[in-house]
């Protein structure tokens, strides 16, 4: 019998770089109803339904103009706070839920993983989308809110052509937390110590991103003699976060095609690395988790 | 016939205990001795066979080793082996859930695969939805469910419950559902893992039936792995021992199945049921009560004209004479079939304990599962009786054949029509 006659190979290890992409597209309806079962079961049984996406950006902005534009007084490029504060969080509130979601992919999902075989990049691939419901809705919250005050006050923002780059913004958010999550769920699935290290890291990771302050503040500012702006700027998700605000508000300044290239290489290349992993660790993860 | 599957040397090492500190320097070591020394992995050698009841040296046990055995096409495999013999760990490399350690699988078509009926059902969705989900996750596309969807709900038996939330179903259907969709992926090789065993009576033979259409119909390559050797010999043509991780015996289903049972039937471990607290019925004075019971043969596995031999301790808390030992016998349903109490009586005084013998003879029940309820009493029919200790369902056994000496087995014993007693008799001829 001839070799090519096999339409399956089992073996122990696969290539480093043998991904199967196609694989994943022939399981695209599956995705499709993995997308369709978080939005549809992420608020059954609750009275407010999908007001819940709503309320819960509200009360950060509340909260944070409260804390920060209260108490610590920090500005906001002459920006309404409710609009700046509400730019940030609904882009950083997308991040962090599509991390959170696909960094526990393995351990939540062990229950189905050990039964049935379908491509395990499925799952988080469809956590990233289905987020995308959210992050529209509150998107349309922010927009809501910069229409009321463009109607009846000063918004003491506008529109510059850079709003333009918003979809290419929306996919690298996607792809690094993408990235980001699959890398630590194939981390994380042996060695729970990561996890400990997780729950609290994306917190702090959110005051190393310019969400409640602007990066103009951060100018002309020296920690050690390294210039706190440019350290800021190596933080792949603040060149995202600042080009949407100077887009959508115009506030501050354009960052520049260099930071935003490189944030763009830096997700091009933790994707890459994350699918690799995360890879080789789907074929013998049901031994370990 | 073409070959469809084809096992070359699978082996499969799991590594025991817990995931901590010590995990880590084994995985350092191993990395340090496989990437950087370019050498074989330190850990594959120290593997030792998968015995569950022995302690082992090593950390490590092969759940699966050499594994070498090709299917047909066409061809109803079934995998028996006792607890822990690697059936599902095979069937776990063969769905791809896990990868093997060593060795390569090759099949031709695509593998569906059964281990659990109804996995990835949201609870909060509808039997609908559910069912689109669930046919996805095993492999099929969305216009093959729609096709097959009036069919599959049909074959559910759930209709009426088809848009409610599966979490509102019984878990009786929410089997039936999970099955529905698995029986109608159309896969040129299917593996089942005895997803047959939940279910009522009705829809495990639609099941079985549904089973044998695809083999024998369609002819699709099914693994089959069960417990009930019934169901194996009903649905399959060639059997695979498996025992501590390797094949011991392979061909003709019946072969094999009389191997394992032959072999299970010379293991000399005693079946000895300690008689608990919590299996006593507690509103007797325990004046004699059961201390344990077990088999004298070794094993729970009967032909329907052999005795029953039961070894019985019991111990007095007052001196009593004249006792006798009852037993009933009933199906696992709970239904009693019959019931005797010893012909013989014993005397037993303050404190002693005493071994008794009770021989059942010949009580030719049928091939099935049953359980024996005891008691110890004083007292007959006509003076009233006593019971001491009753002890419910202490022994489990099954009968598998009807004849000691018989070869030959009865596919399906129809319990509905035919009872479950099997009388011994003869015939002969008599002069006019």
């Amino acid at each position: 019998m001839s070799e090519e006659n096999w339409t399956t190979v089992i073996k122990p290890k696969n290539k480093l770089l043998e991904i199967n992409i196609k694989e994943l597209w022939d399981y695209r309806d599956l995705i499709a109803l993995f997308i369709k079962r978080n939005i549809v079961t992420q608020y059954k049984q609750t009275v407010l339904g999908p007001l819940w996406f709503i309320v819960q950006p509200a009360m950060s902005v509340i909260m944070y103009m409260i804390v920060f534009g209260g108490i610590a007084g920090i500005p906001t490029d002459g920006v309404a706070q409710p609009l700046f504060y509400l730019a940030g969080t609904c882009l950083w509130q997308y991040f962090s839920d599509c991390l959170s979601r696909t960094s526990n992919t393995f351990v939540d999902n062990a229950g189905i993983f050990g039964k049935v075989y379908f491509p395990r990049l499925a799952v988080p691939v469809a956590n990233v989308v289905s987020n995308l419901l959210r992050f529209g809705i509150q998107l349309g919250l922010f927009l809501v809110v910069y229409a009321v005050y463009a109607l009846f006050g000063d918004p003491g923002a506008h529109f510059t052509w850079y709003a333009l780059l918003f979809p290419v913004l929306v996919l690298m958010l996607a792809g690094l937390a993408l990235g980001f999550g699959i890398l630590f769920s194939s981390m994380t699935t042996k060695y729970r110590d990561l996890q400990v290290l997780f729950s609290f890291g994306v917190s702090l990771w959110m005051y190393a991103t310019p969400i409640v302050y602007p990066l103009t503040i951060a100018k002309s500012k020296f920690w050690h003699g390294i210039s706190v702006h440019k350290l800021m700027c190596f933080n792949p998700v603040t060149p995202i976060i600042e080009t949407f605000k100077y887009g959508f508000l115009g506030c501050g300044e354009f960052i520049g095609w260099r930071w935003l290239v490189y944030s763009f290489v830096f997700m091009v290349v933790l994707l890459a690395l994350g699918i690799v992993v995360f890879n080789k660790v789907q074929r013998s993860f049901m031994d370990t988790v | 016939m073409s070959t469809a599957i084809e096992f070359n040397n699978i082996s499969k090492l799991y590594r025991l205990g817990l995931v901590s500190t010590g995990t880590f320097a084994h995985d350092l070591k191993r990395w340090w001795t496989i990437n950087v020394r370019g050498k074989e992995d330190p850990y594959l050698k120290i593997g030792e066979a998968n015995d569950r009841a022995t302690k082992g040296e090593s950390d490590y046990v092969w759940a699966l080793k050499d594994i070498n055995f090709k299917v047909e096409q066409g061809d109803v495999v079934g995998i028996i082996g006792k607890n822990g013999a690697g059936k599902s760990t095979l069937l776990k490399i063969l769905s791809k859930v896990t990868a093997p350690t060593t060795g390569v699988i090759k099949a031709k078509g695509r593998i569906g695969s059964l281990l659990e009926v109804g996995t990835g059902f949201h609870g909060e969705m509808t039997g609908r939805e559910n069912i689109y989900l669930n046919g996805a996750i095993l492999g099929m596309s969305k216009p093959e469910i729609t096709k097959k969807l009036d069919e599959i709900i049909d074959f559910s038996g759930c209709e009426r419950y088809i848009d409610t939330p599966v979490k509102r179903y019984s878990s009786g259907m929410m089997v039936r559902l999970g099955f529905a969709v698995a029986a109608h992926l159309d896969p040129e090789i299917l593996v089942v893992d005895e997803v047959l065993a939940v279910g009522d009576a009705e829809f495990q033979k639609k099941a079985i039936g549904k089973m044998q259409d695809v083999s024998r119909g369609e002819g699709r390559t099914v693994l089959f792995v069960s417990h009930n050797m019934n169901s194996i010999r009903a649905l399959c043509y060639h059997g695979i021992l498996l025992e501590k991780g390797s094949i011991t015996a392979a061909g003709e289903v019946a072969d094999v199945v009389e191997t394992y049972l032959k072999d299970y039937r010379d293991t000399t471990h005693r079946v000895q049921t300690v008689i608990t607290s919590s299996m006593r019925d507690h509103n007797r004075s325990l004046k004699v009560k059961f201390l344990s019971i077990e088999h004298e043969k070794g094993n729970d596995l009967y032909a329907s004209d052999e005795n029953i031999i039961l070894d019985i301790i019991v111990e007095a808390e007052k001196a009593v004479e004249q006792c006798r030992i009852n037993c009933t016998i009933r199906t696992p349903d709970g239904l009693s079939l019959c019931n005797n109490s010893s012909s013989s009586f014993f005397n037993i005084s303050f404190g002693e304990k005493k071994r008794l013998r009770y021989t059942l003879k010949n009580p030719g029940l049928t091939i099935g599962n049953y359980n024996l309820s005891f008691s110890v009493g004083i007292g007959n029919m006509e003076s009233g009786e006593t019971n001491f200790d009753v002890v419910t369902n202490a022994v489990t056994l099954e009968i598998d054949k009807p004849r000691k000496d018989a070869n030959n087995y009865y596919l399906k014993w129809d319990t509905h029509s035919w009872g479950y007693i099997l009388m011994q008799n003869t015939l002969e001829e008599l002069p006019l």
